[in-house]
């Protein structure tokens, strides 16, 4: 495992390789360094939407979940490793997935749980097994349940955003409280509601608005090969169908809440889901289904959260379930 | 002769307390302990229970039949843990309205039955009842503790006596809250055994009741 220490075990792996090798240059801080980048658009575009407490929202959950585990690190009397740009992505994930008003303290309560609690005590970068930004906001959803739900308006305006949008609740709040009919009527037609969904031009946690900029930074990582469509595919795709099997409005159920930003950039976190591509199949399926079923039927009005944090536990079991068939390998029984 | 039953009480409370060393009984650890005065009540019951259990089987451990003993135990177990219950259904109603039903599940209580078999069957009489006040003392500690701890974050009070207006950490009086607290402090117990006593990382176990 750790080559770094122990020369002659890396001296060794070298030794045994046969031909020539390229380095391909990618290592763990260059994908989460560039993962971070891809956000970056749809950060943008919620300081724009929200203003400034977007802004002071983001950086401390960053700078605490940088801080939290240069701590945790140091108590463990581990090598500080707050410069794989890990720390960076789980705090501006967790920021992401907040809405833009909760007081300071939640953000550096969410990054200290999803560093210290879910990642270091778990060993650290790869041996955690829950996606660590996805625990911080669970904690924070169970212990300050009133400002995880009161979302702030968009301020900025675009030129298709109208200014009698939907208001302080989201969409999907809306849609299990009051019904469709009531979501419709907040715009001016369904294709105008798809638009401005696109937009983000509506209540929600930062990173869940914007789902155009959402797209670009993820259409980036599947072009550099760091995500693959396997998982955010299957995902969107359960979500959507089963939400018209039941009667639903598929493009609706794809465009609202967290599942953009969940499905691209964190149900794809390296650690915490399936390495085989069977298995991630299998694994976007499962978030698709719980997702739809605690949207159509649980009490509250998303799953995303909990779909991939459930899904995360299986992972392990789904990777096994699904390990390829070696071929030439003698069967016990014969 | 006095100061192995010192050893053997403190065995229980510290080195081989049944939560945070055993980790022996985790359901009633986290299921009761959203506050100091559940967890001591619960603690108190146990810890009757316990010492009554293994003093009844260590008297008892040449008449039973090594085959039969495991209903043997349960039996006696039984017998204490409906005494009990019937003692706090008349004494203390709201405590026994909060808490009957897991008073009853002290009968499969995987710390008891432990005990009985491993020690109280072996040993005798007044070895045996050390052993039993002093696991009992440690479940009670651990679930005072832990209760202290949760009720401290997630009430914002002590005992009662409320320091904050509100809940800091809702989440601590969850069931969630109770894995946490717990987690975190058996491992605060590992790392000062490790650090200061040069103990073996303990604990995990693998929880029953």
């Amino acid at each position: 495992m750790d080559t770094e220490k122990n020369p002659q075990v890396e001296a060794r792996v070298f030794r045994a390789s046969v031909g020539p090798h390229i380095s391909s240059g990618e290592s763990v801080p260059h994908i989460m360094w560039t993962v971070s980048a891809a956000l970056l658009p749809a950060a943008g575009l919620s300081i724009y939407y929200f203003g400034l407490p977007a802004l002071s929202v983001l950086v401390l959950s960053i700078v605490s979940a940088i801080v939290f585990e240069a701590l945790a690190q140091k108590l463990a009397g581990a090598k500080i490793t707050i410069s794989d740009g890990s720390a960076i992505l789980t705090g501006l994930l967790l920021g992401m997935n907040l809405p833009a008003s909760v007081p300071f303290y939640l953000p550096v309560i969410g990054s200290a749980v999803a560093v210290i609690i879910t990642k270091q005590l778990f060993g650290g970068l790869g041996y955690n097994i829950f996606n660590p930004a996805l625990i911080g906001r669970a904690f924070l959803m169970a212990s300050f349940p009133r400002f995880m739900t009161t979302w702030p308006l968009p301020q900025g305006s675009l030129s298709l955003a109208r200014p009698d949008a939907v208001t302080g609740a989201t969409p999907l709040g809306i849609l299990k409280e009051e019904g469709y009919r009531k979501l419709l009527s907040h715009f001016a037609s369904r294709h105008d509601m798809y638009v401005q969904l696109l937009l983000g031009h509506r209540g929600g946690a930062m990173g869940e608005t914007g789902i155009v900029a959402l797209l670009f930074g993820a259409a980036y990582l599947l072009y550099k090969g760091y995500i693959t469509w396997h998982i955010p595919v299957t995902f969107i795709a359960t979500v959507a169908v089963l939400t018209a099997v039941f009667g639903g409005d598929p493009w609706l159920a794809m465009l609202s809440g967290g599942l953009v930003l969940g499905a691209f950039f964190m149900a794809t976190d390296y650690v915490t889901v399936p390495q085989l591509k069977r298995a991630q199949v299998a694994f976007g399926l499962g978030c698709g289904i719980i997702t739809a079923l605690i949207r159509l039927e649980g009490g509250y009005p998303e799953g995303v959260c909990y779909a991939i944090l459930l899904m995360n536990c299986f992972t392990p079991l789904l990777d096994r379930a699904f390990k390829a068939k070696k071929f030439g390998e003698a069967s016990a029984k014969a | 002769m006095a100061a192995s039953y010192k050893k053997l009480i403190l065995n229980g409370i510290f080195s081989e307390n049944p939560v945070f060393r055993l980790a022996l009984s985790l359901c009633p650890a986290v299921a009761v302990t959203t506050s100091v005065r559940n967890g001591f009540l619960m603690g108190v019951a146990v810890l009757c229970v316990m010492t009554m259990v293994n003093i009844t089987v260590s008297i008892l451990r040449n008449l039973i039949n090594p085959k039969v003993r495991i209903p043997a135990y349960i039996l006696i177990i039984a017998t204490y843990v409906s005494i009990t219950e019937m003692m706090m259904r008349a004494y203390s109603r709201t405590a026994y309205k909060q808490m009957g039903l897991y008073i009853q599940l002290i009968v499969v209580f995987a710390i008891i039955i432990s005990r009985a078999e491993l020690f109280a069957s072996r040993n005798k009489v007044l070895p045996s009842a050390a052993d039993g006040f002093g696991m009992g003392l440690g479940f009670l500690g651990a679930l005072v503790l832990v209760g202290a701890v949760r009720e401290l974050i997630g009430k914002g009070s002590i005992a009662g006596f409320h320091i904050t207006a509100s809940s800091p950490l809702l989440i601590m009086v969850l069931p969630t809250g109770g894995f946490f607290v717990i987690g975190l402090l058996m491992g605060l117990f590992n790392w000062i055994d490790q650090r200061y006593y040069g103990g073996r990382p303990g604990g995990g176990g693998g929880g029953h009741h």
